[in-house]
Parts: C-alpha cells; structure tokens; sequence
C-alpha cells in the first residue's frame, strides 16, 4: 500500500500538471473562434444535461489541423525552430563540455564554489539577463563599443536582431543545463581507468576520446536534451533578440494567439509542438532507465 | 501553536481582503500618463492604485476576451473597443458617478461613437495620428535638404529607405497602422476590407521592409531620442516624447514629427471598465478623476496627446494646444482618417500578411 502511495505521488502530479491542461489544450484546438469571453465555440455547458455535452462533443472537428497543412508558414516554422534548437544545444555542448570537464578536474575544495558560479545567475530574473544581453550585443552596445576601441572593427556589428543574438541567447540562458548532468557524469569517473589506458599506450588525447568521452555519455545526452526541449518552443528569447526574419514556432504560436485572436488554431499549432517535443523526451526517459538500470547492475 | 497559525494567517487573509476593496487597477499603455497624477489620485481618494503597462492592443485585447484580468480600467483603441464591447467585454458606464462628463468634448465623441454608440462604454482619454517621426539633421545628411519629410514616399520608397537604412529605420509592429498607411500611399481606400485591395500593399511593404531595423511599438521613443535610429512610424505623442527627450539630453538631436500629407490614421484610446472589473466603484472615482479638467491637462501637457476634454484646453501648454502636430488644424484635420475593425477572417488575412512582409515567409 505504501509503495503504491509513493508511486501514485508522481503520477498525479503528471496528471494534475501535464494531462489536465493538454486535454484543455486539445479540446480547444478542435473548437472555432467567436467573438464572446472566452473567443471559442464550443463551450460544455453542463446545465442542459446529456444534450448539451452530446451537442459539445458534435461541434468539435479537425478544422484546424487540416489548416495548418494549408499554409507552408507552419511547417517551415516548425524546420527552423528545430534548427535553431539543434544548432544552439550544439554550441551549448561545445561550450559547456569544457566548462564541465575544468570543474570535475579541479581541486575538491574547489568544485562547491565552482559550482555556486555556475547556479548563481538564476538569481537574476531571465527576463533581465536576456535584456542586459540587449544591451550589450547592441550596435551602441558594450561588445561593438569595446570591439571598436580595440581596433578590430571598423564599423560595428550587427549582432543584435539577427539569429546571431538568438544563439547567443540560448547558449547562455540553458548553459548551466548543459554543464551540471555532465559534471555529476565526469565528476564520478575513475581516475584509474585514465592511468591504466594510459599504462596501455593511449596518449591523453587518446584516452580522452576513448574513456573520458564514452564514460560521459549520459551526461552529454542529459544534457542536450535539457537544453534542446525547451529551445525549441523558445519564445522570450527570438522575440526579444532575434529580429523580424527569425522564424520561430512559439512566434507563430503568439501570433495566432494575440494578433489573430484564433484561439484553436494556437492550440492545433501548440498540440503539433507537443507532438514533436515528446519523441525526444521519450528517448530522453528511455535513456535515463538505461542509466538507471545499468547503475543497478 | 498550530491555532496560532491558523488565526494569524486569517487575520493575514482579512487585511488583505480589506485592502483589496480599497484597490483600484489600471492598464494603461506604456509611456502614457504624468505619474505625479497616480499619487495624486491616491492622495486624493485613498484608493491604492495598482498601474500596469502595455505597448499593443492584441496584448490587451487577449486579456480582456480571457476574461477575469482582474483590471477595473483599461485603455483600448476604438477599433478594438468596437469589437470587445461586441464580445461582451466591457460594462455600460454610469454616468451619475461621473460628473466631470460634461468636461468632454463633442467634436471628439462624434467620432468615437463610430466605435461605441451614444459613448454608453467608454471615455475618451487621449487621440493623436500615426505619422512619421525623423532626426532633422541625420536625415538631410542621408537624402539631402529636398528630402520628402512629409510624404509617406519617405518610407515606403525603396530608393529612399535603402539610403535611410544606414542611420536605422524603426516601423510600428501593427499591421492595423502599417496597412492603412500603405493603402494611403498607393491611393486606395485605408479603411478597405476587401483581401483583394489588402494584398495590393503586399509588394510595397515587401520592397522597403528589408530596410527596417526592427518592426517595435514602443522602443522607437527612446531609439529616435538617443540618434539610434533616424526615422520611425509611430504614434505622434510618442515621437514628440523623443523630441522632448532629446532636447532635455542635449545631445544635438532634433526630432521632428509630420502627419503624413497623403493622408494620416486618426486614433482614439478610450477608457472603459471590463464587465468582471474586481472593483467597478473606484473604477468610476478613477475615470472621474481624469475627466477633471486640470488632470487631463496635466496628463496632456506631460504626453504631448491631445485629448478628449473640451474644457482642459485653457489649462494646456502653448506647445500642445498650439502645436498643429498635437492639435490639428482645420485643414489637417481634413487629411485624418479613420478605420474599422477587421473580421476574423480578414484578420488573418491581414496578420498573415504581415508575418509575410516582416519575415519573408
């Protein structure tokens, strides 16, 4: 009985968190747009009994999905989304590997403060570090300031509006993700297996690649995943970095939400990225089982 | 010790309660209103106002057809008030609680009933003309001294905007603005629903929006002030803001503002009370208080939009009133239009269209 508490803890949590709103989300994509509070027909009415909801149920269709396949808006915000995210998880990896691999390297009495380092923007708001990146990446801003004083530009860059900046966003936004799975990944490497490839004739480099790589693999695949996930709905970022050209699919979302006022086709548009999210957080939840039993052997 | 708790977030509880009843929350835009007037009307009231900021109306809007903001004013443009009273948005006015009504002025809710008849709704706060705002010196350095300053051929010619582009261009993100003035351009109707007489303005914008910097509704003010950028599209208070901002820096930037002479889009933002408004009562103590000749002047004098309030208009600066940018004469006057809301499916039209000119796809 106990355990069966215990198990049922998370699942309600995912029930109450996850499923509820996604059902509201859903039923909403398969209603029509009116101009009343809420704008969508639809809406249960529980008052006129078994009629009433067989009537809701009759109303709903697929309008909106067979929509989205109308106008290439859609998919190509989708592509390009999936792009971005790919392309910033990436750098983030190439980034933040290095970082990881220093901290797990470093003395012991080191690694707490190491680590305070890496957690401690997130007591900053999000939304005031993106805007300080505003203000740094800016043409009057310190980099193009700093670059112009240094010599090395003539005329300053234009980094901020483009997708430059949105990389950049990212990058450092979803940093710490990217280091911390694959710290707690290196930090419990045995440091013997390194000397023994090396007793066996790997060189460091060698080694590196061959142990210190492999050996880490969770963490690198932990950590793209929580940085690719929520990249890809990213919207406080391209809206705010990113110029009028940077497609995203969360802009798109905002836009059928706030300038179309179509609720449904917002939720169809929100129902789809839900689609595409859960195939790498299904592989992410097998890996991690992986992880779990190969820890249990 | 538990009971202790209990009681004292109880008492908690109650204290908040009570002082929410004497809360007053207003949405207003950004950049719109002398603050001194807050404190004021919490001097004056001991109502504690709670003042939010947006910058576009589709923000707005979303909140109110959401339902349960918990605002008691907020400020719509006509166009969209037309639409969220017809959605049920927004409670009939009581006009035995406002008796500085009879301060607003007739010439002005002759043309806001467009939007809401009789004026039952709402109230006029502020109305101006989207124009074109530009840095004097910066622009006669890019297109010489003939430079059109009063022409939407300034921006909507590719020739001239390509030579713009280097100082920096910034348009309103609002199809709802940009459209119309397109329209006007090319001499169509501005207030046209008809998707085919829409997309004619698609090639037009296509041509110069590689040119604009940023398509924004609300950074233009302080990017015009510091010589960021060198013209704009936008709202006319908002660009005589950047003009006085820069004069106050004295950073040898002097803007300008012109309604366009091919036409300019005449506006209204008006003050209403959502239907769920948490606290209806001060809601009304609060659009009273700025129907009060002296604030409205004050507010006025401080945003450089003119009003709807007939009797501010002695208490107005000579630079407000005597500005034909703010007040305009007769024969500008004749020049504004006005548009309507769009229809749903026009609307998609519209927006999708936008998303188009803005990202090429």
């Amino acid at each position: 009985m106990r355990r069966f508490t215990l198990i049922a803890v998370p699942y309600f949590w995912l029930l109450v968190l996850f499923l509820v709103p996604f059902i509201i989300v859903f039923k909403i994509s398969l209603s029509d747009t009116a101009l009343a509070i809420p704008p969508y027909t639809p809406t249960l009415d529980l008052s006129s009994g078994w009629e009433g909801i067989r009537g809701f149920f009759a109303a709903l269709d697929w309008e909106n999905f067979t929509f989205l396949t109308t106008d290439d808006l859609y998919w190509k915000a989708y592509l390009s989304s999936l792009q971005i995210a790919a392309i910033s998880t990436l750098l983030t990896l190439l980034v933040g590997y290095p970082v990881a691999y220093g901290m797990a390297q470093s003395p012991d009495e080191w690694r707490p403060t190491l680590m305070m380092l890496v957690i401690l923007p997130f007591w900053t708001s999000f939304l005031i570090r993106v805007y300080s990146w505003m203000g740094i990446l800016s043409n009057e801003g310190f980099l193009n300031q700093f670059l112009l004083w240094t010599g090395l530009i003539s005329e300053p860059l234009q980094i901020l509006n483009t997708n430059k900046a949105v990389y950049i966003g990212i990058i450092y936004t979803y940093l710490p993700f990217m280091i911390l799975p694959i710290y707690s990944a290196l930090e419990k490497l045995d440091a013997s297996l390194l000397e023994a490839a090396e007793d066996l004739g790997c060189s460091r480099i060698t080694a590196f690649w061959l142990v210190t790589i492999p050996l880490s693999k969770q963490g690198i695949i932990a950590g793209c995943f929580l940085v690719f996930i929520p990249a890809l709905g990213e919207f406080v970022i391209p809206s705010l970095l990113g110029g009028s050209k940077t497609l995203m699919i969360g802009k798109v979302l905002w836009e059928e939400f706030f300038s179309n006022r179509d609720w449904p086709v917002a939720s169809a548009v929100a129902v789809i990225l839900l689609l595409i999210l859960i195939i790498p957080i299904v592989l992410f939840q097998r890996n991690e089982q992986k992880q779990r039993e190969a820890e249990g052997q | 010790m538990n009971f202790r708790l209990l009681s004292a977030a109880a008492t908690l509880a109650l204290v908040a309660g009570m002082a929410q009843a004497e809360e007053v929350r207003v949405y207003n835009w950004s950049d719109y209103i002398d603050e001194d007037l807050l404190t004021k009307f919490e001097e004056e009231t001991g109502i504690k106002l709670i003042y939010d900021v947006f910058d576009s109306n589709e923000v707005l809007e979303t909140k109110m057809l959401a339902g349960g903001s918990g605002y008691d004013v907020v400020v719509p443009s006509g166009t969209f008030l037309q639409r969220q009273i017809v959605a049920g948005a927004f409670q009939k006015l009581d006009m035995s609680k406002l008796p500085n009504h009879k301060n607003m002025w007739d010439a002005i809710e002759a043309r806001t009933a467009k939007y809401d008849p009789n004026n039952e709704h709402s109230i006029n706060y502020m109305w101006g003309t989207t124009g074109i705002g530009i840095n004097v010196g910066k622009v006669k350095e890019a297109l010489g001294d003939d430079a059109p300053v009063d022409s939407l051929a300034l921006v909507f010619d590719p020739a001239n905007m390509e030579k713009l582009a280097e100082c920096g261009v910034h348009f309103l993100d609002a199809p709802v603005e940009l459209i119309p003035a397109a329209l006007a351009y090319i001499g169509e109707d501005p207030d046209s629903q008809d998707p085919d007489v829409i997309a004619k303005v698609e090639p037009v914008l296509t041509a110069v929006a590689p040119y604009v910097q940023k398509f924004h509704s609300s950074e233009y003010i302080n990017a015009l002030a510091n010589g960021d950028i060198c013209v704009a599209i936008g709202w006319s208070g908002d660009i005589l803001q950047a003009r006085d901002r820069a004069a106050e820096a004295d950073n040898g930037v002097e803007i300008a503002y012109n309604a366009p002479s091919e036409g300019a889009l005449m506006w209204f933002d008006q003050m209403a009370i959502p239907v769920d408004a948490p606290n209806p009562e001060a809601a009304h103590k609060f659009l009273n208080f700025i129907m009060d000749a002296g604030n409205m002047a004050a507010a006025s004098n401080y945003v450089y939009y003119a009003n709807g309030n007939l009797a501010s208009q002695p208490m107005l600066e000579e630079d407000v009133i005597g500005d034909p940018a703010i007040y305009p004469n007769e024969e500008t006057l004749k020049n504004l239009y006005t548009t309507s809301p769009y229809s749903p499916k026009v609307q998609r039209v519209v927006t999708r269209l936008w998303t188009k000119i803005k990202s090429g796809t």
